[in-house]
């Protein structure tokens, strides 16, 4: 018997076809995981069986839980089910939680909104359910606010809200997205104990292949709206039968050829850098204490050479990038650009702030709306003493249009015109148009679609061999950081904690943590990959 | 949370400090002497000294700034240059009628701004809430002073429910007196609750495409209890701002209202003091009305951390 049975579900909003004919089911205590790149369609299947779509939304076809039929169901009867009958934990654990209300307050509301039990048993349920997410009220008190706690822990929050009434059905969308390596690993495992436990059917949705083989029993792999294949984990990753699912699987694992290096002589050269916050003072007399978040950090870049950094986020990543940028000074030690300090006094040295461009991880977030892609790329011609100008500058524009893949033509265009893919190229072409020595990826492709993803790495390789480039490459993902990097840095709590050849750190790592970073990391399954 | 409340407090008090220090410059700085003004312009030398030295003039000006701060902190704020009566008494009798009008003008424009602007982004984009958009719309474009001529013309002309001017004073009781400040109270009240309930209507709905309002429809609530539970709190920061700023406004800012009502208020006394440079009585009462504006400034911090915990361990 199948506690969810989704049949050729269909879902318009504003007259736009969003979900087409979509099937699937589960059955009590398995995992189905619905997979596909953005806007595909898989978390609007989630919003349908809990009935949350956007105004506007009309729907077809049929949604079974326990042999209802939840699709037009009046509101006050869903209002019964949702909490009740489905839990639902979101992508998002920083925003996710009332800012407001106490933890302790919000998991019991969803005790006491379906008057389930008196208040006191509830209390004693709430107990039991954090403790069973692993925060112990000991540890952490009802009385907590979400602000008090991380993302892991958050997300921790979120779930036991969603489960503490013990639905029969439990959806996840995105639920380790935002999170580290390590923790996803932590919520990940928590997920699959509680549909033991349980008995829950789980809706897992993620774009995360490796993730989707590692936990579930029943893939579903959608593309715009429809599903192009759907099986057993094992047979499925055996038998790939759809030109899409083995394009998803092939680009999730994608490897790049990157060029040999020249030559061997140093580029940046970073020296025991030190960069402290000061924290808000605790007492009105006492000393306000330090947080140290580079801690006496040195390495060497060379010319041609492809460093990477990996790490968790809170270890000083971003700040050590802003402080070679020059966009922060450190208290102590010495950053380098070909023998040149990056900081001059107490200035930012703008003779080696124009060796430099970084490409930012959101292709969204970083352009101006309002000026046309000539003149976004063109933005890094203020560094320079004498910029190009007439038809110098058309060809300069035109030349990197070209070599980032796009067309001379796009440069009249405003940035609302192009996809996330195409954003990060033409970040890529601001950073590449002054010839900088150096170019810092910050998380340039973590917010990508994997099939995107592998077309901008290509890109990197190609231009690794056309402008002989030279890169530091800052990234959570370690697949990812793998493929692209000669060198890798592992950098935990502000320190570089190993450092060497890339293949050589992630097929025998030495530090503890190292290891840990690359076990907890999900693995897409060898099966999958020989297929694809 | 204490020491949150004590941070604000000294700030409170260096606020103050510096407000006094610019407030006596500035009219130090204004030209004009009381004196002279006083007597007139034929005025015999040897008078116009005697004079000055009875009002204090031919002090210096670190003395007069000293004397006039310790006045004040004893209750003393000197006595009107014009009237010769005790500035702290004009104040006090005009006190009592600007306070509780400012008071009750504010209740009644919240009143009417937390339902409108909730019910408003509750029915986004439906005809309640283009209604409720309408009306804001017309109650911010009209002056108050036209609102109150209305007023008069249809409660007190035609209807006959309130007197068209003039305050009937406390003693005759409290209800006599808050009748007979109704009228200017909600001409006071329309437009502000006109801004007031735009600000909670837009407040509210960012809160409610907020990700944790998703959540809360997640775990089985219904719309409603959803924005009453999760969202109106979470909304109030800015609208407490907007109502902070109202009060110090209402305060003082009501002399056209007090003008058109007969009301003897602080308002009007200010400008009766600008007219006959009476110097002492604008400098306590700006003095007064500084001290006022930062003391809700200070009660609008405390009532932020009582509204979000955040700001509570932020100190």
């Amino acid at each position: 018997m199948n506690l969810l049975r989704i049949e050729n579900l269909s879902l318009a909003i504003h007259g736009a076809e969003i979900l087409k004919q979509v099937s699937l089911s589960i059955a009590p205590g398995q995992i189905v995981a619905v997979t596909g790149e953005s806007g595909s369609g898989k978390s609007m299947t989630a919003l349908a069986v809990m009935q949350l779509m956007p105004n506007g939304t009309r729907t077809d076809g049929s949604i079974h839980l326990d042999g209802q039929e939840v699709l037009n169901l009046p509101e006050t009867e869903m209002c019964a089910l949702r909490g009740a009958s489905i839990g639902m934990v979101f992508q998002e654990p920083m925003t996710a939680l009332n800012p407001v209300k106490t933890i302790g307050d919000q998991v019991m509301e969803t005790i006491l909104i379906h008057k389930a039990m008196p208040r006191a048993q509830a209390e004693a349920r709430v107990q039991e359910v954090l403790s069973r997410v692993g925060l112990p009220p000991n540890r952490f008190p009802l009385s907590r606010y979400p602000h008090e706690l991380s993302g892991g822990q958050r997300q921790r929050v979120v779930i036991a809200m969603a489960i503490a009434l013990r639905p029969r059905l439990l959806i996840a969308d995105e639920p380790t997205t935002a999170l580290d390596v390590t923790t996803q690993a932590q919520i990940l495992d928590l997920l699959k104990g509680l549909v033991r436990e349980y008995d829950m059917g789980l809706l897992m949705i993620t774009h995360d292949l490796a993730v989707v083989a590692d936990m579930a029993d029943q893939i579903v792999v959608m593309r715009r709206g429809e599903v192009v294949e759907s099986g057993a984990t094992d047979h499925l990753l055996k038998n790939m039968q759809h030109p899409y699912t083995r394009m998803l699987f092939d680009a999730s694992n994608h490897q790049v050829a990157l060029p040999e290096m020249q030559e061997q002589t140093p580029l940046l050269e970073v020296t025991d850098v030190v960069r402290d916050y000061r924290l808000p003072r605790t007492g009105l007399f006492t000393k306000p204490a330090h947080m140290r978040a580079v801690d006496t950090v040195s390495f060497t870049l060379n010319r041609g050479e492809r460093l990477g950094l990996v790490g968790e986020s809170g270890c000083g990543k971003s700040t050590l990038t802003r402080a070679i940028l020059g966009l922060e000074e450190v208290q102590s030690g010495e950053i380098r650009l070909d023998g040149a300090p990056v900081f001059s006094g107490h200035k930012p040295n703008l003779d080696v702030r124009r060796k430099m461009q970084v490409v930012f991880q959101d292709p969204y977030g970083s352009f101006n709306p309002r000026h046309r892609v000539a003149r976004l790329i063109t933005e890094p011609f203020h560094l320079l003493e004498t910029p190009p100008t007439g038809s110098e500058r058309q060809d300069r524009i035109a030349e990197m249009l070209r070599a980032v893949g796009l067309s001379t033509d796009d440069a009249g265009k405003y940035i609302h015109e192009f996809s996330g893919g195409q954003r990060q190229r033409i970040a890529i072409a601001r950073a590449l148009i002054i010839r900088p020595e150096l170019i810092l990826f910050d998380e340039a492709v973590s917010a990508l679609d994997v099939s995107v993803r592998a077309q901008i790495l290509d890109l990197l390789a190609e231009l690794c061999a056309a402008y002989d480039l030279t890169y530091l490459f800052i990234s959570h993902d370690l697949s990812v950081v793998r493929t692209i990097t000669d060198r890798v840095m592992v950098m935990q709590a502000g320190k570089i904690v190993e450092q060497g050849e890339t293949e050589d750190v992630f097929a025998n790592p030495r530090h503890p943590y190292t290891r840990e970073l690359i076990s907890a990391a999900p693995q897409l399954p060898e099966i999958g990959r020989k297929i694809a | 949370m204490l020491r949150y409340a004590f941070k604000r407090l000294i700030s409170l008090v260096i606020s103050l400090a510096v407000a006094s220090v610019v407030i006596f410059a500035v009219i130090e700085i204004a030209p004009g002497d009381p004196a002279s003004f006083m007597l007139g312009v034929n005025a015999q030398p040897d008078t116009l000294a005697a004079l000055r030295a009875e009002l204090g003039l031919d002090m210096s000006k670190l003395d007069r700034y000293f004397n006039w701060i310790g006045g004040m902190l004893g209750g003393d704020f000197g006595t009107s240059y014009t009237y010769r009566t005790p500035v702290s008494q004009m104040i006090a009798d005009r006190l009592w009628v600007s306070l509780p009008l400012a008071l009750y003008a504010l209740t009644l424009s919240t009143l009417i701004a937390f339902p409108a602007g909730i019910y408003a982004a509750a029915r986004r984009g439906k005809p309640g809430d283009l209604t409720v958009m309408g009306a804001t719309q017309l109650g911010i474009a009209v002056p108050n002073f036209w609102f109150a001529m209305m007023l008069v013309l249809i409660f007190a002309i035609n209807l006959r429910w309130f007197n068209a001017g003039g305050f009937a004073g406390w003693d005759k009781g409290f209800w006599t007196g808050l009748h007979s400040l109704t009228l200017p109270a909600i001409a006071l009240a329309l437009p502000q609750a006109a801004i007031l309930a735009r600000v909670m209507r837009s407040s509210l709905l960012d809160i409610l495409g907020e990700d944790f309002m998703r959540t809360a429809r997640a775990k089985g609530l219904s719309r409603r209890q959803a924005l009453w539970r999760h969202g109106v709190r979470n909304a109030l920061i800015p609208v407490l701002t907007i109502i902070g700023l109202q009060f110090s406004f209402l305060l003082a800012g009501s002399i056209i209202i007090e003008q058109v009502f007969y009301l003897p208020g602080l308002g009007r006394l200010v400008f009766q003091a600008i007219s006959a440079r009476d110097l002492i009585v604008v400098e306590s009462v700006v003095m007064l009305l500084v001290f006022a504006v930062i003391a809700v400034n200070f009660l609008v911090d405390l009532a932020y951390a009582a509204v979000d915990p955040r700001l509570r361990s932020r100190t």
